[in-house]
Formats: structure tokens, C-alpha cells, sequence
């Protein structure tokens, strides 16, 4: 470790040869388990729309409609950072990344906090929409690469349990926010600003804690016992690839669509699981009931991420995706049929599997392009695929609610609107399916001449 | 510091820091589970 490097330098926070590797996992979980708060921003929605009116809503007060942009503008600057940011990233190491994440994800809070005591609302997307969504594209991919070098053995598992603190965060997020907004709340007062004061605060220490913690392996470290395979797989390179070079290979763009598809089939669902489950189900399943549903299904979303990820680095990535498809096209043309069946298990069931591969999505694409492009770029080229997540996130729930409209408005009883939404569903899968099997090892001549890699 | 040192302060570490996302995440998914238990219920 070099003591006289800058303190959020790469060079700092090289480890010692005998340094344990499974110190890295926690401290990318640091950083994940806050930025996945955003998938529980929603607790916030009916709070802020009564913060003048205080008991229910004045005519000066936010809209749900207002209010539903400061989670897509996160999004979208979720992606867009994630974009830009990758490539810097790889220059200068996981610390200073996280610590800019931490800086931006804390500061979005405080920024809205100031938002919501002022009223206006266009300071709070400007805080948890513009710079709460750079933090969460910024730390989404600042651990990636740096497990994947520790866990060259292991690369799925180990992106799997990072990603799947993304999913888990929600968890902590959801009900910690609910404690918070009580106890600052009063007769006159609901507590949001404080709310998000008291957040900001917290996810800011809690990301700088894993920014501290991170260590990157030294240059020419393995794991003990690690043989690099001698034969090469076909599948698995061990060359490189630049992040501007594979925006030239059709593989970037079937990945990015096999991505895309796989999370706009599972978004569009997750985003309208109670509404669905309640009108499938009408008179069985309670709103209270529909929404522990939901919970169940962040549930297997989180454990997917690790699950599959893992399970891919037995069967390959590529065959992991299959699952994905070739599953998910079975499960989403079975669920109008629980429905009809009056199965709630099994229609529970159906949607479980189908958030699991969800996650496993997000979590298995790392290792997918480490596989095809070697590890050299590979958060650069994480970030741009991310991208195909801020495009699924408009794609899916519009077409799922414009989908269950069109139907209700032709005369199709509410029970019955999803049975066709769930088949255009399994047919985006067919489409992801077909991306996947036509993805191939990127031809040689994309490979980085060995002179021009970095050291 | 001597290897055995080392590992020892590696072992302290990773329980440190294991328990610090652990905790978090384990409230977080019971709080999940006892909600979706209505589910059943």
C-alpha cells in the first residue's frame, strides 16, 4: 500500500498480498444497500403531497402526477452517469468513485430537504432527481470491477451479492423512512424535510464508511489455488476490449436489448403487482394483502440477484439468460391461468420466479460482459449498458398501463385485462431470447493490440 | 505485523464488517416477511 498517495487514490488502496478478499464484498454492499433506497421512494409520494394541507391535500400542494418525475428523472440520471462516469471510474479507482457517490446521493437529500421547506419543486428534482440520480448511477458501478478482480474465480457470485444489496435496500429504506417521517411529523408538520435531512446524513456515512473500507487486489494477485482455466472457453475471453471499441460490435447492442427486454417485462409487472393481484383476485386478495405481495416480490427480486448470478457462474451467463427467457415466456403465458384457476400459490409462485430473474438480470451482466470483453473496461462498459435499464424504465409500465387500458376501455372485464399483457410480455422475452442466442465471442480484430493495454 | 496477526485482525474485520450490511439487511427483510405473511393469512 503506498502511504503518501492521495488519500482517495487507486494507489492508496492497493492490499497487501495475504489481504483477505471477503472484506471487499461488505464494504460494496455499504454503498448499495443505501443507493437502493430509491426503489422505496414511493413511501415519500403521499407525504409530499399533503405538506401544506397537512391531514389531506391543498390546492397548492404537489400533485402524485408532479411528484412520480423526481423518481424518473433519478433514473434517468442514474443511467446517464452511469454512462459518462464509467470510464473514469476505471481511471481512478473504486474509493474516490464511492466517496463522489456518497457526496451526491447524501447531498440530493439535503438539496430536496431545502426543496420541500421552500416549496418548490423543482429544487427537489434538481436534488434527488439530477444529483441523488448521479450518486446512483455513480455508485451502481463503482464495486463492479473491483469484485470482479477479487473474485476472478467467482465473478458472478460476486457481483451478485453487491447488486443484491441494491434490491435489499428498499427493505431498509421503506420502513426506516416510515419511522422517521412519524417521529418528525407533529399536528402541523409531516416531518418529509426532516426525513430526508436525517437520510441524507446517514446514507452519506454509511457509502463513505464503504469508500473507506475498499481495497483494490495488487497487480499481479490471484486467489490462492486459482489456476487460470488453460483451455480457454469459447465464450469466455482473455483479451481486451475498449469501452469505445465495443460500442462497435453487435454484441454491446444484443446485450443491451437482451437487458432491456428482461427488465421491461419485470418492471412493467412489479410497477402495477398490487393493482393487478387485487383485480386477478377480486374480493381474495386485500390491499393489505397485495401489498406484503409486493414485499414478497422485492423479496425474490433481491435474492434472484444473488441466486442466479451465482448459478451462472456454473452454467455460464449465456445459459443463464435462456433461463431467463425461455422460463419467463413459460411463467408469464401461465399466469392468466392461475388467475382462471383461482390459484393464488400458484400465481404468487409464477410472479416469485419471475422477479428473481428480474434481479438475476441486473446481477448476471456484469460477469456476461467481463466474459465477452474481458475485465480491462468492463465498468465502463457496465455503465453504458445501463442505459437499456433507464430505457426499460419508461417502456415497461407504459406498456403494461397503456396495454390494461386499451383493454378495459374495449369492454374486457378487469380480471381478464392482464391476460393479454402478460402475453405481449412472454413475446418481448421470445425477442430477448433470440438477442441472446445470437450473441457470439467478439471477433478478434476488436481485441486491444497488447502494446496499447493499460497497465 | 506478523502473518498470524494479521490474519487474526483480517478474522475482526470480517465480522465487523459482515455485521454492519448484515444487521441492516436482516431487520429489513423481517419487517418484508411479517408484512407478507397477511398475505397468507
Amino acid at each position: 500500500m503506498t502511504s503518501n498517495a492521495p488519500f482517495l487514490s487507486r494507489e492508496r488502496i492497493v492490499a497487501p498480498m495475504n489481504y483477505n478478499r471477503w472484506l471487499v464484498p461488505p464494504a460494496a454492499l455499504c454503498v448499495h444497500l443505501c443507493i437502493g433506497q430509491a426503489y422505496a421512494f414511493s413511501v415519500f409520494n403521499l407525504p409530499m403531497t399533503k405538506l401544506i394541507g397537512i391531514s389531506e391535500s391543498a390546492p397548492e400542494d404537489w400533485t402524485l402526477t408532479a411528484l412520480g418525475w423526481i423518481f424518473s428523472i433519478a433514473i434517468v440520471f442514474l443511467g446517464l452517469s452511469a454512462a459518462f462516469a464509467g470510464s473514469w471510474l476505471d481511471r481512478v479507482g473504486p474509493r474516490k468513485a464511492m466517496f463522489l457517490a456518497a457526496a451526491c446521493f447524501g447531498g440530493g437529500f439535503i438539496i430536496s430537504a431545502l426543496g420541500i421547506w421552500a416549496h418548490q419543486l423543482w429544487v427537489v428534482y434538481l436534488g434527488y432527481g439530477v444529483l441523488g440520480g448521479c450518486g446512483l448511477g455513480i455508485g451502481y458501478i463503482s464495486p463492479v470491477k473491483t469484485l470482479i478482480t477479487w473474485f476472478p474465480d467467482r465473478p458472478g457470485m460476486a457481483t451478485g451479492m453487491a447488486i443484491m444489496g441494491f434490491g435489499g435496500g428498499a427493505f431498509i429504506a421503506s420502513p426506516l423512512s416510515v419511522f422517521l417521517m412519524r417521529h418528525f411529523s407533529s399536528e402541523t408538520h409531516v416531518g418529509v424535510a426532516e426525513t430526508f435531512v436525517a437520510l441524507g446524513v446517514i446514507y452519506f456515512i454509511f457509502m463513505s464508511i464503504g469508500a473507506l473500507i475498499v481495497r483494490v487486489p495488487a497487480a499481479n494477485w490471484k486467489p490462492a489455488g486459482y489456476v487460470a482455466p488453460s483451455a480457454q472457453k469459447k465464450m469466455i475471453t482473455d483479451q481486451v476490449v475498449h469501452v469505445d471499441e465495443a460500442l462497435k460490435t453487435p454484441q454491446f447492442y444484443l446485450l443491451w436489448w437482451a437487458l432491456c427486454l428482461n427488465v421491461t417485462a419485470g418492471i412493467g409487472v412489479l410497477g402495477q403487482a398490487s393493482a393487478m393481484s387485487q383485480e386477478m383476485f377480486q374480493g381474495r386478495i386485500t390491499p393489505v394483502a397485495a401489498a406484503g405481495f409486493v414485499g414478497l416480490l422485492s423479496l425474490f427480486n433481491m435474492l434472484g440477484r444473488f441466486f442466479w448470478a451465482s448459478t451462472s457462474d456454473i452454467i455460464g451467463r449465456k445459459n443463464t439468460y435462456y433461463c431467463f427467457f425461455l422460463l419467463g415466456i413459460v411463467l408469464y403465458a401461465l399466469v392468466p391461468s392461475t388467475a382462471h384457476m383461482g390459484s393464488i400459490g400458484l400465481f404468487v409462485a409464477c410472479y416469485a420466479i419471475i422477479l428473481s430473474m428480474y434481479g438475476g438480470g441486473f446481477s448476471t451482466i456484469p460477469a456476461y460482459l467481463r466474459d465477452i470483453f474481458g475485465v480491462q473496461f468492463v465498468g465502463a462498459i457496465h455503465g453504458r449498458l445501463l442505459t437499456a435499464w433507464s430505457a426499460a424504465g419508461v417502456l415497461g409500465p407504459v406498456l403494461v398501463n397503456y396495454i390494461r387500458q386499451y383493454q378495459i376501455d374495449h369492454g374486457v372485464a378487469k380480471a381478464d385485462a392482464y391476460t393479454v399483457t402478460m402475453y405481449i410480455m412472454a413475446g418481448l422475452l421470445f425477442i430477448g431470447f433470440l438477442c441472446n442466442l445470437a450473441v457470439k465471442a467478439v471477433n478478434e480484430r476488436h481485441y486491444l493490440k497488447l502494446q496499447n493495454q493499460p497497465a | 505485523m506478523s502473518n498470524e496477526q494479521e490474519s487474526g485482525t483480517h478474522g475482526v474485520q470480517l465480522i465487523v464488517t459482515w455485521l454492519l450490511v448484515g444487521i441492516p439487511l436482516l431487520w429489513g427483510v423481517l419487517q418484508t416477511l411479517q408484512n407478507a405473511w397477511k398475505l397468507f393469512e
